[in-house]
Order: C-alpha cells, then structure tokens, then sequence
C-alpha cells in the first residue's frame, strides 16, 4: 500500500522535533459501504426492470365465414365469463341445457382455482378419460387484470386446452342475471 | 527488563484494494444499464406469476390506457424503415431530420398526419395530453393505422434482418414479436379490438406485459 507518511528511519535522534504530519492514510471503509451499496442497486436495477411477458396465442382467423365454430364436446367444456366487480360466472356444459348451472364466483386462490381444480378431475371421469377444456369469454365489463389473472390461472392449474372467445348476447343475460353487468 | 510483549496485530484492514474493485464494478453497472426513458403513457400493468421476460429486441410494444393507444418498437433502425413504408403508404413525407428524431422516438400516440407536428416538439415538450393516441377500429383500411403500424414494423423488421444476413456470426432473430401493454383497469373492448387488429394480419400469437407477482 502506497503510504505517504513514511518512517525515515531516523527520527528523533538528534534532529529537530518535527511537527507530526496528518496521516496520509484514509479510512476508506464508509467509500467502499458506498460503493457496495451503489453497486447493489445498479445490478439489481438492469436486470430486474424488464417486465414480465404473458405470452398469449389465438386460433387462426377465418375471413371468409365468421360463423365457422368449432364444436367442442359438451362434458369437456367449462366456461368462465368475466363479469364487472372482479367476479366469475360459471358453467359446465351448454348455456342452454348445463351440466352445472351458471354460479358466481371469485378470482384467485380461494375461487376460481377451486373450480378448475375440481373440473380438472371431474371432467376426465365424466368424458372418458378426456381433458378439460377452458373457454374464456370476457364481457365488455371485464378489465384487462381480469384477463391477466385467468391467463394466469390457467398456467398455474395447468390447464392445457383453453381458448379466449366472443361473448353471446345470452350469456350477458346471464351476466346481467347475477349482477355482474354494472359499469 | 520487562516481559517482551507480543505486538499485536492491527485491526484496520487495508481497504484500498476493495475500494478499487468496487469502484470498478460500480463503473461496470453505471455504464452498461441502459437510461431508461420516462415513459409518455404512464400505464400500470397488472401483474402475473409468468416467468417469462419481454425481450430486449425484436419488438414491437402497443401501450394502452384511458383509451389511448400508443406504438413504440425497440429498435431505431427498424422505426426509420417503418417510417419509411408508413410515408409512402399515407403519402407523407417526412425530412431526414424528422427520420432521425423518429428514430429517438420510443413511443408515440398520434394519428400520422401529425405526426411531422409532434416530432417538431422538444423532447419535453411530447406530453400524453398533446398526443390523442393512434386511431383504430375494425377494418383492415387506411383508416386502422395502428394495423399499418404493426404491418410495416413486422415488413421493416425483416427487411432489416435481411439487410444484416451477410454480417459475421448474425443468427436471424426472427420475425418481430408483439406485445400488448395494457393498464389493469382497461376494459375488454379496448383490448378487443387489439387482438383483432392483430388477428386480422395473422399475428396470431403476442404477449400480455405484466408486472411480477410472487405469490400465487
């Protein structure tokens, strides 16, 4: 270490009393807590700041005929319609013969992962070994978390077959039914 | 004769060597972190348990919020080419200077007739209220410019991919990817008319940007 106040080898014999200089030694312990604290925070800055992707696929688009539905089997299918006020309806089967009638219900841990655990064993017993299909209809109430956190939902479940579709004038009755239609 | 004392040994450590490699590493983190710019259309994104991260390049960002819709792309040379499509599809010409102002040009939410007016602004000056936000609707005309945003950002995006195909150790990184930035209190028919803006040119898979929620 390069220090500046170095002993001439013959102090204090026979020469004069010098006037002790300031130590050119700096306690650079608070600079490196400083430095370590800055270093700390710029790491953790650029890596952490790129947000998170919710990587989302839709079904190829037919132009040529807009009623060209896909027909899916009644005991596999539940649909969740996104209502206002953060709340769930849901069935199992068709809106107009259900298997379980449409029932409101919440997001997150306690609502609709309950559910879709539930159907998850349900519907292969009741369709032969079968997996559950999801089909997401948001109303024009829903917000975009409400979307977020059903995508979400379906990666934590793990639900394998899911699809985002139109909402039907029938279901907004339903909707309106529960009162989950309120702006 | 007293008892020859055992010196001790100082308890002060020679910091110096430390301090350098800190100081080193702190320049290192300064200098590699990217500034980022303060976003135009403050949008609050909801947040998901999704492990994945946005890229860094190769992308094309729609930001919505309070019904305004803005486009940015993450890369200046893909903005000058797509600027250049754009003028020739709306038939507006724009000066080398404004090309060089688009490319600095993170994002922007105006329609592209005022668009020479926003990039003659100071930076400072480019506020969310003076910026209506890009028009959309239905149909795959003109009149859709967010559908010839996103179209000639994807053309300017290969274009541009090509154009760089001789350079030594290039791996082409593919087509652009597309992502939706959506405030959490926006209502479905906003986000609806995205997707389907997006569907109709068959960029049928995008992204959600959201937030990192620990619990699930």
């Amino acid at each position: 270490m390069a220090e500046l106040n170095q002993d001439s080898g013959k102090s204090n014999k026979g020469g004069k009393v010098r006037a002790k200089k300031a130590g050119g030694k700096v306690d650079l312990t608070a600079m490196v807590d400083l430095a370590f604290l800055l270093i700390t925070f710029f790491m953790l800055t650029t890596s952490l700041n790129t947000p998170q992707a919710m990587d989302v696929a839709m079904p190829d688009k037919n132009k040529m005929d807009q009623n060209d539905n896909l027909e899916i089997a009644d005991n596999r299918s539940i649909t969740l319609l996104l209502g206002s006020d953060n709340k769930i309806s849901w069935y199992y089967g068709q809106l107009a013969k259900p298997i379980y009638p449409p029932t409101t219900i919440d997001y997150g841990k306690e609502g609709v992962r309950q559910v879709l655990l539930r159907m998850q064993k349900e519907v292969p017993q009741r369709a032969g070994g079968k997996d559950l299909i999801v089909v997401i209809r948001p109303s024009e109430k829903s917000v975009q978390r409400n979307l977020v956190d059903i995508l979400d939902e379906m990666r934590i479940v793990d639900v394998k077959r899911y699809m985002i579709s139109k909402i039907n004038s029938d279901e907004i009755e339903v909707l309106k039914s529960e009162g989950l239609f309120n702006d | 004769m007293g008892k020859a004392k055992v010196k001790r040994a100082s308890t002060s450590i020679d910091m110096t060597a430390m301090c350098d490699v800190s100081f080193l590493l702190l320049t290192f983190f300064v200098l590699t972190a990217t500034a980022r710019q303060p976003e135009v259309l403050v949008v609050d994104t909801p947040q998901s348990t999704s492990p994945e991260k946005l890229p860094d390049d190769g992308l094309g960002i729609i930001s919505v919020a309070d019904g305004k819709i803005f486009f940015g792309m993450k890369n200046p040379n893909v903005r000058e080419l797509t600027l250049k499509n754009i003028s020739q599809k709306y038939s507006v010409n724009f000066s080398a200077e404004e090309y060089e102002k688009f490319k600095q040009l993170e994002e922007f939410g105006v329609p592209v007739r005022n668009l020479r007016q926003l990039l003659s602004l100071p930076n400072d000056q480019r506020t969310e209220s003076i910026q209506p936000g890009i028009p959309v609707d239905s149909t795959e005309t003109n009149s859709n410019e967010l559908y010839s945003w996103v179209q000639e950002a994807r053309r300017a995006t290969i274009e541009f991919n090509r154009s760089r195909e001789g350079e030594k150790g290039y791996v082409d990184p593919g087509p652009m990817k597309v992502a939706i930035k959506a405030d959490a209190e926006e209502k479905y028919p906003a986000i609806n008319l995205i997707i389907e803006t997006l569907r109709n040119q068959k960029q049928n898979k995008f992204s959600f940007v959201t937030g990192l929620r620990q619990d699930n």
